[in-house]
């Protein structure tokens, strides 16, 4: 008797073990699949973006109107970006593919830049058709590289799931088609980098491509370093200084230092440049106290300190409370010109004024001791190029850096429209506006963060 | 402008006899701001009190959240310009007597309002009905109109529970729930790592953003397949701490310890040959960071 509830108890938890092995297998079969499947449709709507693209690129050498032509650069432009984002969603973070995610960027950069223009005036120059005719050239070895990838990929059943596997665990997949086909994408990519998209573009290149060279005084050693540290928060001999020179690839070529204060218990780290020994940021990390200072004395703080460490005259553009820290950003004046570029921040702790923080690596990559400002047209004449329903509230001299990264002086015009703030940059040379920037308002707390 | 504020006062006080509370006005008074000087981005009580006493006034239109933005500035300084201050857009001694003196704050009203997270406004006359419901249902109110504009004022905040709740400053171009992510994200990644070492990470990520080779958003970059190994095995989502949120808010807002850093590994687990191949900028924590 008891040997037959046994026999029958095990048999059932047997048969339960079985059928829940079996719908765990389906789920995570269900999920696999789900996974696949997304990368499965990004990368055919790569292939077709990019198809979409190359024969879009193709009808614009062809074209001869000026109306016909700015709408299919659009277009060009509209599927770089949608050609971006499908890669943005295929598992190739260790894949070396940023070549074309690069090559992508710029191209719709360029096809923008182009279409917004009034070709009317400033119709395609032969060297941009001679770009347009190697971006074509190119985008026809991806697409073709892309199809052949997509076709074996068919025909075979590859999954990219493998592919994420092999890549995530860094073993060879069974077949490399995919990977290789990417690969072979990137190389040919490579061969395309003289590519000349024009000033516009590659002013981007070149604040890529800013060091701090052009830095006055002499390298110094990390002994150096140490002492300017020391001097520079006027501590005490028993704080721990650890320093740490930058590889040599870096960028920016500079000295880490980590400075522990036994006393305070408080950690700050600095980053010095080898080349004259200026800070490029400081930040230093303790437990920050409920507010007992105002936004406004924190502020008088942060003024001292610029004032003690910068030779320049700063001032304040804007200023933050984010609860018991206050941020504070200063740019450069000069002539009563704000020079945006070179801005510094600095942030404050609302407990008892200490300096938390200075970030100072714009303004040594942008900082010109004497720039001469040049306004050509008069406050007045600008102004008539503002919208009529703008009002002006306050008006000052600017150099900002415009959207294609070109250094322009401007008036400043800070004024509402209904609710919003806005601060618009009309440019002092010919009018332009240059630039509009609606000031953010403070977010509703939809959740406590 | 000056009559007006005398009516509304003269008002006031009778409302305020009638209901037996003269006492606690006059310390309001007397009370008015804390004595520090105010100015724009701040937060905390006494953004709350400027704005609900601007608004009482009539200058102030915004939804009283505690930030004191840009629409607190333009109408502090219409105040400092009607009443003859120095428009500096600062609230310092003088500009907060004169407006004490102008206003009436009912401290204890707004900041229950605030917590409960319903829309409200402090306007000078409005202001008393929709009080004396709010406080007491049961003390009935007289005049039609005040109960007219109650009735509607609290239809809406019924119908549409907006969460009026204190707002917060967030780095421009950003959004809290961007932070939000962020944190997660760093949270995930480099719990275990120093305080610079978490900021490096979130400095990675912002890095990324602007970078032409990557997503142009915050969660395309985060949620990038294979980007983040976090994101490969959930620990994402994880509730993160305080720190990575600060170290998330310091590198929105423009450190960056890693020198424009792209990529970083961990020596130790890093799997893929190629990442050791990039351009090794430094070494922060247990992390090594390359272009």
């Amino acid at each position: 008797m008891i040997r037959t509830i046994l026999i029958v108890l095990l048999f059932v938890a047997v048969a339960g073990t079985g059928y829940w092995g079996y719908s765990e297998h389906q789920e995570k079969n269900a999920v696999l699949l789900q996974a696949e499947n997304n990368y499965q449709r990004a990368f055919h709507d790569l292939n077709f973006h990019m198809d979409s693209l190359h024969d879009k690129i193709g009808e614009t050498i062809a074209m001869n109107t000026r109306n016909q032509l700015s709408p299919a650069l659009a277009q060009v432009w509209r599927l770089t970006s949608e050609a971006h984002n499908d890669v943005g969603q295929l598992p190739l973070a260790l894949l070396p593919f940023n070549k074309t995610e690069e090559f992508l960027t710029k191209m719709g950069e360029f096809s923008y830049r182009a279409a917004v223009r009034d070709l009317d005036k400033n119709p395609l120059t032969d060297k941009e058709y001679n770009t347009l005719k190697e971006l074509y050239a190119n985008s026809t070895e991806i697409q073709n590289e892309l199809r052949r990838t997509e076709s074996l990929a068919q025909k075979n059943n590859l999954r990219w799931m493998d592919v994420e596997m092999a890549l995530a665990t860094n073993k060879q997949p069974e077949d490399n088609t995919i990977i290789d086909g990417f690969k072979t994408v990137d190389k040919s990519v490579e061969g395309y980098t003289d590519v000349d998209f024009g000033t516009e573009v590659s002013n981007m290149e070149k604040m890529k491509d800013r060091d701090l060279s052009q830095l006055k005084g002499k390298k110094i050693s990390k002994d150096e370093a140490k002492k300017i540290a020391i001097d520079f928060f006027q501590l005490k001999k028993n704080v721990k200084i650890t320093v740490e020179s930058t590889g040599k690839e870096a960028k920016y070529d500079a000295y880490s230092l980590t400075l522990y204060n036994p006393e305070t218990k408080g950690t700050t780290y600095m980053d010095l440049t080898k080349k004259g020994g200026y800070p490029l940021y400081v930040l230093y990390d303790r437990n920050v106290g409920k507010p007992k200072i105002s936004l406004n004395e924190a502020m008088m703080q942060a003024e001292d300190f610029l004032k003690k460490h910068m030779e320049s005259t700063m001032e304040m553009v804007t200023s933050d409370q984010y609860d018991n820290i206050g941020v504070f950003t200063y740019a450069r004046l000069q002539d009563d010109v704000r020079i945006y570029p070179e801005t510094v921040s600095v942030k404050v702790a609302l407990d008892n004024g200490d300096i938390m923080g200075y970030e100072g690596t714009d303004f040594l990559l942008a900082h010109v001791d004497k720039r001469t400002p040049v306004f050509k047209i008069s406050e007045k004449e600008a102004r008539t190029n503002l919208n009529p329903n703008f009002q002006v509230k306050e008006i000052s001299k600017a150099l900002i850096r415009n959207d294609i990264n070109e250094e322009v002086y401007c008036y400043e015009f800070l004024g509402t429209l209904g609710d919003d703030t806005f601060r618009v940059f009309i440019n002092a040379e010919n009018g332009n506006e240059e630039e509009v920037k609606k000031m953010k308002e403070a977010e509703p707390s939809y959740n406590d963060i | 402008m000056k009559r007006n504020s005398a009516y509304i006062k003269g008002v006031f006080v009778i409302i305020a006899l009638c209901f037996g509370l003269l006492a606690g006005f006059g310390q309001n008074n007397a009370q008015a701001f804390s004595n520090q000087v105010i100015q724009v981005g701040a937060t905390g009580e006494d953004v709350v009190e400027l704005q609900s006493r601007l608004q009482y006034l009539g200058f102030y239109t915004g939804n009283i959240d505690g930030v004191f933005g840009w629409r607190t500035y333009w109408a502090l300084r219409n105040f400092q310009y009607e009443f003859g201050l120095p428009i500096d857009g600062l609230a310092g001694g003088t500009t907060k007597n004169k407006l004490a003196k102008a206003s009436k704050y009912d401290k204890a009203w707004v900041n229950k309002q605030i917590d409960t997270g319903k829309k409200f406004s402090y306007y000078g006359g409005e202001k008393k009905s929709t009080k004396s419901g709010a406080a007491k249902g049961g003390t009935a109110t007289k005049g039609g109109a005040a109960k007219g504009t109650k009735g509607t004022g609290q239809g809406q905040a019924k119908a549409k529970p907006a969460q009026v709740k204190p707002a917060k400053n967030i780095p421009n171009g950003y959004s809290q729930n961007d932070v939000n992510l962020m944190a997660n994200a760093v949270y995930g990644e480099a719990r275990g790592e120093p305080y610079i070492g978490q900021v490096a990470v979130a400095a990675v990520i912002i890095n990324r953003v602007e970078s032409a080779t990557f997503p142009n958003t915050v969660s395309g970059v985060i949620f990038e397949p294979g980007a983040f190994t976090a994101v490969a095995d959930g620990q994402i989502y994880l509730t993160p701490n305080d720190q990575a949120k600060k170290a998330v808010m310091d590198a929105l807002n423009g450190w960056d310890p890693t020198g424009e850093a792209e990529y970083y590994f961990n020596p130790d687990t890093a799997t893929s040959g190629w990442i050791w191949g990039r351009p090794q900028i430094k070494k922060i924590g247990k992390h090594i960071f390359c272009n």
